[in-house]
Parts: structure tokens; sequence; C-alpha cells
């Protein structure tokens, strides 16, 4: 289990985010789904949103109940162990990836499963688990929809809620053929393809033995974990095996049940843009003549007790998972989830990932905080209100600070390289300015902090001319 | 283990040198809002997730319609009034076979919540263990207006968090295939309620 393992939450041999942007960038269909998908969910967020005249004042509460968690996290950990406790469920501890994958392999194993059916969980994702059970010869079965067309797909997940954004029908209708059997005749039409799904998963819920979940929320008062999801394979899994193994960040607590009230106004609203989603899902331990007989809760560190040391950089463990800062994100939108080579994508990602590997030796790591123009639409949406372009710009300096060799002229080159074509061409103004143009919102540039503001002397320029990014890229980078 | 759990908090309190002195938590938000009429508001909200919404006095003569013919599960506490004989009763303990196997479910709810559209089961009377209300294909569920409250801050208060909870807001549903809304993958196809008030 050692500390010295790495830590999984970006992919091995992923290119640093220049490397992966271009590429990205050069995948015309990958680029149309997304922007449709984006798109949509901005929209749909906004409107969602302006229905509560008083989401200032929950973002507020929510800003402030997760400080509080943070600032006394010992304290709530172990109330929150102790209900689960009282309750029936048996909690594990993890420092790292290694240690929970090892956990979770053992329960399953000792449960007799040699399948377990998941639920999507970006813990899970984190510390690799399926790749750990695979591995020790318990076979993962993902069951949400965009999971499982990434999983049989043999794909990367891009998009924190919407795994398979980058995917339209008809590449979805392909997968499920080669995968699926009796599935010759299955058409592009999303209703049949859920149907498609439905069927090939019911089988798999009714037989398995042991589900994995995640955990959106966990009440140190009660105990209680709560999952929110669409499609109610969250709870198949939940209710049907006899054993559930919960795997949770230890940041993901709650103080008291009443706390809920607000996240789970925020949540929906951010994260699919709906009043409620479908289905939630809170249980407190075992119940006798419901749901599963035994209740595994795994308490993930992994990099979370770092990132809690850093005053600056703490306030990314406020995160809800809601994927609205992915969805405004201009960066984002252009080169997909997959180009931030990590679990986390987008500009959560871009501050999360690096913090919780821990390690800013770590090229491609290092080259996460520098993946935006910090323009700010993420705070603007992010429902815990996490400062990202604060934590961004501390964390170029971390990746500063790991080259000491670098003239903070060089760094702030290293810091915009993946816009900016070079050191030549960066000390171009008029090349910052078209730079500007694609990072603005709504026409007007809001300011480029570091190391953008060493180059610019107003903080609020007007947006160049048009160009394309693709035109832009090749142009300037070609 | 129980060293990793000493190391983990070890690393908590060391992280914590700075002794953060978050400020105390806002609540300006709202907790009740004022609306015209929370069940009207309750049944436009679930209608808008696709769910077939009735406005009944009494619930029998629409449990007769919608049922007749069908082989349909029910709690074991379910009212008898509800058990009207043009329908094939299925009464735990069921299994999951059965369960897969039947043409619906007919339940009660423990909350309802109007700004959301959202419905709470808790394992309460006439609602059964959860697995009741998923595995079939169909969802009949009863709501009393006294069941219904404006916001989520009402509902949370009215719940026992330590039973296992469901909230259901319209069919299962998802916007995986192109952001495009499909009902029903896994949970219920169909949801359809009826609101009870004199
Ligand atoms: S950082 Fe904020 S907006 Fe982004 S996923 Fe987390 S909670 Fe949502």
């Amino acid at each position: 289990m050692g500390d010295t393992a790495r830590n999984p939450v970006t992919w091995l041999g992923s290119p640093a985010f220049p490397t992966a942007a271009k590429t990205a960038l050069a995948d015309d269909q990958l680029r149309r789904n997304l922007k449709h998908a984006t798109g949509l969910i901005r929209t749909k967020r906004a409107g969602a949103v302006a229905e509560l005249p008083d989401w200032e004042q929950l973002r507020l509460s929510g800003e402030a109940i997760k400080d509080d968690v943070l600032a006394n996290l010992d304290t709530y950990l172990l109330r929150f162990e102790e209900s689960v406790a009282a309750r029936g469920g048996t909690v594990h501890w993890a420092r790292d990836a290694a240690e929970a994958n090892e956990i979770v392999l053992r329960l399953a194993r000792e449960a007799g499963a040699d399948e377990v059916v998941k639920i999507k969980s970006m813990a899970t994702m984190e510390i690799g688990l399926n790749e750990a059970l695979q591995a020790g010869g318990v076979t993962p079965i993902e069951t949400d929809l965009a999971e499982l067309i990434v999983q049989l797909g043999n794909d990367r997940p891009s998009h924190i809620l919407v795994p398979a954004i980058h995917r339209n029908r008809t590449e979805i209708r392909d997968i499920f053929k080669a995968a699926m059997p009796g599935t010759e005749d299955l058409t592009d039409e999303p209703v049949e393809l859920a149907a498609a799904a439905r069927a090939f998963l019911r089988r798999k819920f009714l037989s398995a033995k042991v589900a994995v979940s995640g955990a959106n929320f966990g009440v140190a008062e009660t105990g209680s974990v709560v999952v929110v999801e669409s499609e109610g394979n969250g709870r198949m899994c939940l209710t049907l095996p006899e054993t559930l193994i919960t795997v949770m960040g230890i940041e993901k607590l709650v103080p008291t049940w009443q706390d809920l009230e607000v996240f789970l106004q925020l949540l929906p609203r951010s994260s699919t843009a709906e009043r409620m989603n479908p289905y939630t899902s809170v249980w407190t331990g075992v119940t006798p003549g419901d749901g599963p007989r035994d209740f595994h809760l795994v308490l993930v560190d992994n990099g979370r007790t770092d990132t809690l040391a850093s005053t600056v950089g703490r306030q990314a463990l406020r995160c809800i998972r809601c994927s609205a800062c992915l969805n405004v994100c201009p960066v984002y939108e252009r080169t997909g989830g997959q180009a931030y080579g990590s679990v986390y994508p987008g500009p959560i990602g871009a501050i999360l990932a690096p913090q919780l590997g821990g390690d800013m030796h770590d090229k491609h790591a290092a080259s996460l905080p520098f993946a935006s123009s910090l323009c700010g639409a993420c705070f603007e949406v992010c429902p815990v209100r996490i400062d990202i372009p604060s934590v961004l710009v501390h964390l170029r300096a971390k990746a500063v600070e790991a080259k000491p060799k670098y003239s903070p002229e060089a760094i702030g080159m290293a810091a915009m390289s993946w816009v900016m074509a070079g050191p030549r061409r960066f000390r171009a103004a008029q090349r910052l300015a078209v730079a500007g143009r694609l990072l603005s919102r709504g026409g007007r540039i809001r300011g480029l902090p570091f190391p953008g503001s060493k180059w610019t002397d107003s903080r609020d320029l007007p947006a160049p001319a048009k160009e394309s990014f693709s035109a832009w890229w090749k142009r300037t980078r070609g | 283990m129980g060293d990793s759990r000493d190391v983990i908090l070890a690393r908590i309190r060391g992280a914590l040198g700075d002794r953060p002195d978050p400020r105390p938590v806002p609540r300006e938000y709202q907790r009740t809002r004022d609306f015209p009429s929370v069940l009207d508001l309750f049944a436009e909200r679930v209608a808008d997730y696709r769910a077939i919404v009735h406005r009944v006095t009494d619930p029998v003569e629409l449990i007769r319609s919608a049922l007749a013919g069908k082989r349909v599960a029910v709690a074991s506490d379910a009212p008898p009034e509800w058990l009207v004989p043009e329908v094939t009763w299925l009464r735990e303990p069921l299994t999951n076979a059965d369960l897969d196997a039947c043409d619906g479910v007919l339940t009660g709810c423990a909350v309802g919540i109007a700004e959301t559209g959202t419905i709470v089961l808790d394992g309460g009377v006439a609602q059964g263990r959860r697995a009741l209300t998923l595995l079939p294909d169909y969802h009949l569920c009863v709501v009393r207006a006294d069941q219904v409250v404006g916001t989520v801050p009402e509902a949370l208060a009215r719940l026992e968090p330590t039973r296992p909870l469901t909230f259901v807001s319209g069919p299962s549903a998802t916007s995986d295939i192109e952001m495009d809304r499909v009902e029903g993958v896994h949970g219920p196809r169909t949801l359809e309620v009826l609101i009870v008030s004199q």
C-alpha cells in the first residue's frame, strides 16, 4: 500500500495539456459534440438558477458550510464514523488509492463476488478502482449509461457529468452493436439505445452480489449517505445486492441533516440544470428488510489532506462535482475533457488534479494550471463559490517553484504556452490580444491576471476581432 | 487499518495548523416561500417531468381505471380500500423476480415537494421497501394534500434521515445521449401521480 505509489488521479503517460489540446482541436466531430452539449447545458442552467430568488444566499451558505467542514474535518469525520457504525455500517480508512483499492477488492472477494455492479463515481475513477478490481479477478460493470458507453467503447470519460459527451448517437449505436448480443437491428434513436442498455443491465442488477458506489454527501450528525442520480441505476446498485461498498472522499461531509437543504438545491440546478434530479437516495447504515445486509464505507484521503494544508488551494475541496464550471469554460469547450489527462477535467480539474497528485515536478500535472485564461466564468457559476482563478494563479507559482532555473519571464511564457505560440511570438502584444478574444466572454476580456497581466496594462481590454480557435491555433502554432 | 485512521486524522490536524476559523454559516436563504397554491404548483411541476398527474377527491376510482386487469405489487400495509377486486394484487413478501415480472406498483408517499415536483418515499405506511418502487416498469403513487410542502427545506424538516429515503422527481431519465432527455432507463418508465384533496 506504500505511500510512494503513484497517485492515479492523472492518467499515466498523458501528454502535457498543450500537446493533448492540439490533438483534440484537430478532431472536428469531438468539437461539434462538445459545443452542442455544453451550449445546451449552459442555457438550461441559467434558467434553472434564475428561478430561485435566493440563489446567491444559497451559494454563500454552501460555501460557508463546506468551509466549516474543512476547518473541523477531524471532528466531523469521527462523528460520521460513529454514526455509521451505530447503524450497522463498517467504516474503513484509506490513506491512498492503493489502500482503498485493496480494501474494496478484499471486501468484494469476501462477499464471494467475481463481478460487481458500479454507480458512476468520481472517487472510484480517481483511485483507478476498475483496473485494480480487474487485476484482482473481479469484473466491474459500470451501470450509468454514459459510463457503459465509455466502458464498452474502451474509451475514457470526458466530462464529470456526461462522460460520453464526446460521442454522438451513431457512434453510441455502433459501440452497443459491437458489445451487446442481440442488438443487430438497433437504430440510433436515443429511446432505443436507452432500452438496449436497460435490458443489458437488468440481468446484471438482479444477479450481482456486490455493488460499489461513490457518495455525493455524507451527513456527520446522522451517518446518512446521499447519492444523487438520474437513471435509477444508482437505486438498483444501492438496493438490490447484499453487500454495498461506498467509496467516499473525506471532504464529502456536511455537518447536519439540515445542511443538506442547501446542497439539494444547489447541486441539481448547477449540474443537470433541473429543479431536482430524477432520483436521490439517502441511507443510513443498514435497514433490516430493505436493501443491503452489509454496508461498508471507505473513507479516502489520497492527496486530500495535502490539499487541505494549502490555505489558498484547500477551497478546491469544497467542490460538489456539479460540472457547471466545465460547461462555461471556453478552454474546455474547445479541447474537451480528455485533453486534461485526468479524472477531473475542466477548471476544477486544473486545480484539483495537480493538488491531489501533489507533484509539481510532474510535467503533465504542472501544465494543468495553465489550461485557463483566468476569465472567471467558472467562479461565477460555482455553487460553492470556489475562486478557481486565484487557485490557478497560486498553482502556477508552485509550478514555477518546482522549476527554479526559469526566470520569471520564462515562467510566464510557459504559463501561457499552450495558448501562445512560443517565446518569440509571445512577446508580441497583438498575439496576446488574439488569445484575449478567444478567452473573453461577452466581447470583453475580464482581465488576464498573472501571468497575462504582466503583458497587459489594462485589465479590461476590448476583445479583438474574431478568429476561430483552430485557424488561430494553426496560424500561430503551425 | 486502525493505523490508517490515525495517520489520516494526524495529517488533517497537521494540515489545519493555521487554525482556520470559518465565519459563522450565513443562512439568509428562504426556508419557505409564498406560493399562491402549493398543490397547484406541485401538480404542475410533477407534470413538467412528463409524469401523468390527476387531482382527485377519492383515489379509488382512478386506481380502478388505471390498474384493472393488471398484476400490481403493493406494500403489505396498503389501505384496504385501494385493493379493488378488478386488479390482481401481489402482496409482500415478493421476490425480485416477482417484482421484475409484475405490471406495476401502487404506493403512497411520505412527502411531496411543490417547488421541485418531487415525491419522497421513506418506507413508511403503504410504501414498502425500496425495491418495490424500483423494479416494476410502472409506478402509481398516491399523494395526500397534507403531505405536500412548498420547498426543499420544509421537506427535509419533515423527514427522518435514518430511514431509507428515495426522492423521486419524474420517471427515470437520462440525458447521456446528445443531451436528449429520454425517460426510463432503469427505474419505472411511467410515473402516474394521484393528488388527493377534499
Ligand atoms: S468547482 Fe464548483 S462549479 Fe466546478 S464542479 Fe466543483 S462545485 Fe461545480
